[in-house]
């Protein structure tokens, strides 16, 4: 029944427990997670586990197979746009924090078109509208003149913007949203206050609660993530995976995406509590594949060529491209500030090119507009 | 092994049983006492609901045993519906089976009429248990209204084919947030055993236990072989080994 909610069951979980029952794993648990059939949640730790770093080259190879079985050799291609830098948060790690003392800017709907242009010439069908979070500025009213604006120019529409209410996803979703990608940062209760210390997100709890507000609204897709370098990553992995598994028992009509945001450097001073290297942020996507077969793993250009590249073939599905992490970034403003830096800043008809030297398609469009009525 | 929870019930056998096609009720309750099942189901159009001594119901008196009436004969949700409550009235229970089929061949049940039935029924304070065709998506709008649990059938009733829908079973244990019980089919303690040994939450089994030649071994029979499926489920299987090796390192690129 759908009565309780995933704040209810993250609060019968404690952190500690489960972060001892990883790093518990042991070899054989890895080995029997890689021929599970059907791996659950404690598979996923022991694939997630210290123990499983001697067994990447197993994983590898699983979730290469699985990933093709599933969705065949595809990259989705999409592209952000930053609408606004204006937040109300203090989120200790974030350039676009209040406390950090930037230029604020937020298109006007005449700016975001001549970004879009930019935008459509370089091939994008699918668009990610990034904002703050400060409800004046950037809010529901801003946000839904947005999408109207824009809906004509593109197939597919996400967003990630501040957590709303479920009254509100459905006006927008009206209008043609199909994906909103809302990350936790951390699933750790006691310790997100210390990163959130103020604004609407400092409330962990009504964070939490989007994906049953999205999940009730009809969203056909969630995006859900923790901020990788927070806390330990393996821990928080887990209650990611545990939170992904009550959405998609629940709102079972829902498609789900997990994201792998990494902390990287920028205008504040943040640096990673928990640093996440190249060969443990594989081994969380290949782990993240082997256990769930159908959610979309997206790679943004925060990560290095390199590491995309390769990726690409081992459990994602999705990748950014041409990315400008600043409002007006890609036609208005030449250099504002950006949230984070750009890793892998080739062209998308570069990393196209790449995709398909690997003998994999490109897909520029997986959905239409006109499929919502 | 752990207990199994329907709704506010609780039990310890995973064994669900029926009533039916006993050549006699003595050797019906002595099949149900020997299965040591708590739940079983008996079809209100064959309880005298006026008569306090029932010989059915006579025969089911035990401690250990809950009634669960059953709508069998129903054509529709709105027949379904007056059946829960006379069934409630007279056998004092919440406790529901809910199966509409309109087809009187081969006894499958009606989709629609079942999920228009169960959410009135759910409404009303039934503790809803509705038998289905093995069918995912039903499955989880049967959920979604708040039916106890789900009873999706693994072959026709009374065919003892065994579990020609294993495939959409898998898929329906998989995804529910409430018990899956395999209901109908069952024709062998080898089909009872797979279908625990799958991750099901419980059989019920009817015919296969009352058409035997001796019920009372066979009950016992069926009796063991969901103990011993349900336990291989909870200590895990060993799996088969698919895995295939790379033959060119698929990370060296992280070294």
């Amino acid at each position: 029944m759908t009565t309780s909610s995933f704040d209810q069951e993250h609060a019968s979980y404690n952190w500690e427990d489960i972060r001892q029952s990883i790093y518990a794993k042991t070899n054989e648990d890895v080995e029997k997670a890689l021929i599970a059939n059907k791996p659950d949640l404690e598979d996923f730790k022991a694939l997630l586990s210290p123990a499983a770093e001697d067994h990447l080259e197993g994983m590898a190879a699983k979730s290469r197979s699985i990933t093709q079985q599933r969705f065949g050799k595809t990259i989705q291609m999409y592209i952000p746009l930053y609408l606004s830098n204006a937040c109300a948060n203090a989120c200790v790690y974030c350039g676009f924090s209040h406390d950090n003392d930037i230029k604020r800017i937020t298109l006007t709907k005449k700016q975001v078109l001549e970004e879009v242009k930019v935008i459509k010439d370089m091939g994008f069908e699918h668009l990610l509208l990034v904002t703050g979070e400060h409800p004046a500025a950037c809010g529901f009213d801003y946000l839904k003149e947005i999408i109207e604006v824009i809906k004509p120019n593109f197939s597919l529409i996400s967003i990630e913007v501040q957590p709303m209410l479920q009254k509100e996803y459905e006006q927008l979703i009206d209008l043609g949203l199909h994906t909103v990608y809302v990350y936790q940062e951390t699933y750790n209760r006691e310790q997100y206050k210390s990163y959130h210390p103020r604004g609407k997100k400092s409330d962990f709890s009504y964070r939490l609660e989007t994906g049953e507000r999205l999940g009730r609204a009809g969203i056909h897709k969630i995006g859900i993530g923790c901020l990788l370098g927070l806390e330990d990553w393996r821990t928080d992995s887990f209650f990611t995976a545990l939170h992904l598994d009550y959405l998609e028992k629940t709102y079972w009509r829902t498609k789900y995406s997990i994201s792998f945001p990494r902390l990287r450097p920028h205008a504040g001073a943040f640096q990673p509590n928990h640093e996440v290297n190249d060969r443990q942020l594989a081994q969380l996507i290949m782990a993240y594949r082997i256990f769930n077969p159908d959610v979309d793993l997206s790679l943004s250009t925060r990560e290095s060529k390199v590491f995309r590249d390769n990726m690409l073939q081992l459990g994602v599905t999705a990748m950014s491209a041409g990315s400008k992490t600043e409002p007006g970034g890609y036609a208005v403003y030449n250099q504002a500030l950006e949230q984070f830096s750009v890793a892998d800043d080739r062209s998308p008809d570069e990393i196209n090119q790449m995709i398909r030297s690997k003998g994999y398609e490109t897909i520029w469009k997986d959905w239409d507009s006109g499929m919502m009525g | 092994m752990s207990q199994l929870k329907v709704g506010e019930y609780t039990f310890q056998s995973r064994l669900f049983t029926g009533t039916g096609k006993f050549a006699s009720n003595t050797l019906m309750e002595e099949a149900i006492n020997i299965s040591e099942s708590e739940l079983v189901t008996v079809a209100l159009r064959r309880v005298e609901l006026n008569n306090e001594s029932d010989d059915i119901l006579r025969h089911l008196k035990h401690p250990r045993i809950n009634l669960l009436p059953n709508t069998s004969g129903v054509r529709t949700a709105k027949e379904a519906v007056f059946a829960a409550q006379l069934a409630r009235e007279a056998l004092d229970t919440n406790l529901l089976k809910l199966e509409i089929h309109p087809d009187p061949k081969y006894l499958l049940p009606d989709p629609i009429e079942t999920l228009q039935a169960a959410e009135e029924l759910v409404k009303l304070g039934f503790v809803v248990l509705p038998y289905v065709q093995a069918d995912p998506v039903l499955c989880k709008r049967l959920e979604e209204v708040g039916t106890a649990a789900v009873m999706p059938l693994g072959a026709p009733i009374g065919s003892n084919q065994g579990l020609q829908t294993k495939e959409m079973l898998r898929i329906i244990i998989e995804q529910s947030k409430v018990p899956v019980v395999v209901d109908a089919g069952i024709g062998a303690p080898s089909h009872a055993a797979d279908a625990m040994e799958m991750g099901a939450d419980a059989v019920l089994v009817n015919t296969a236990v009352a058409v035997s030649p001796n019920p009372v071994q066979m009950a016992k029979a069926f009796k063991m072989a969901v103990e011993a499926g349900r336990m291989a489920y909870e200590a895990q299987l060993a799996q088969k080994n698919y895995g295939a090796e790379a033959s060119s390192p698929l990370t060296a690129f992280l070294d």
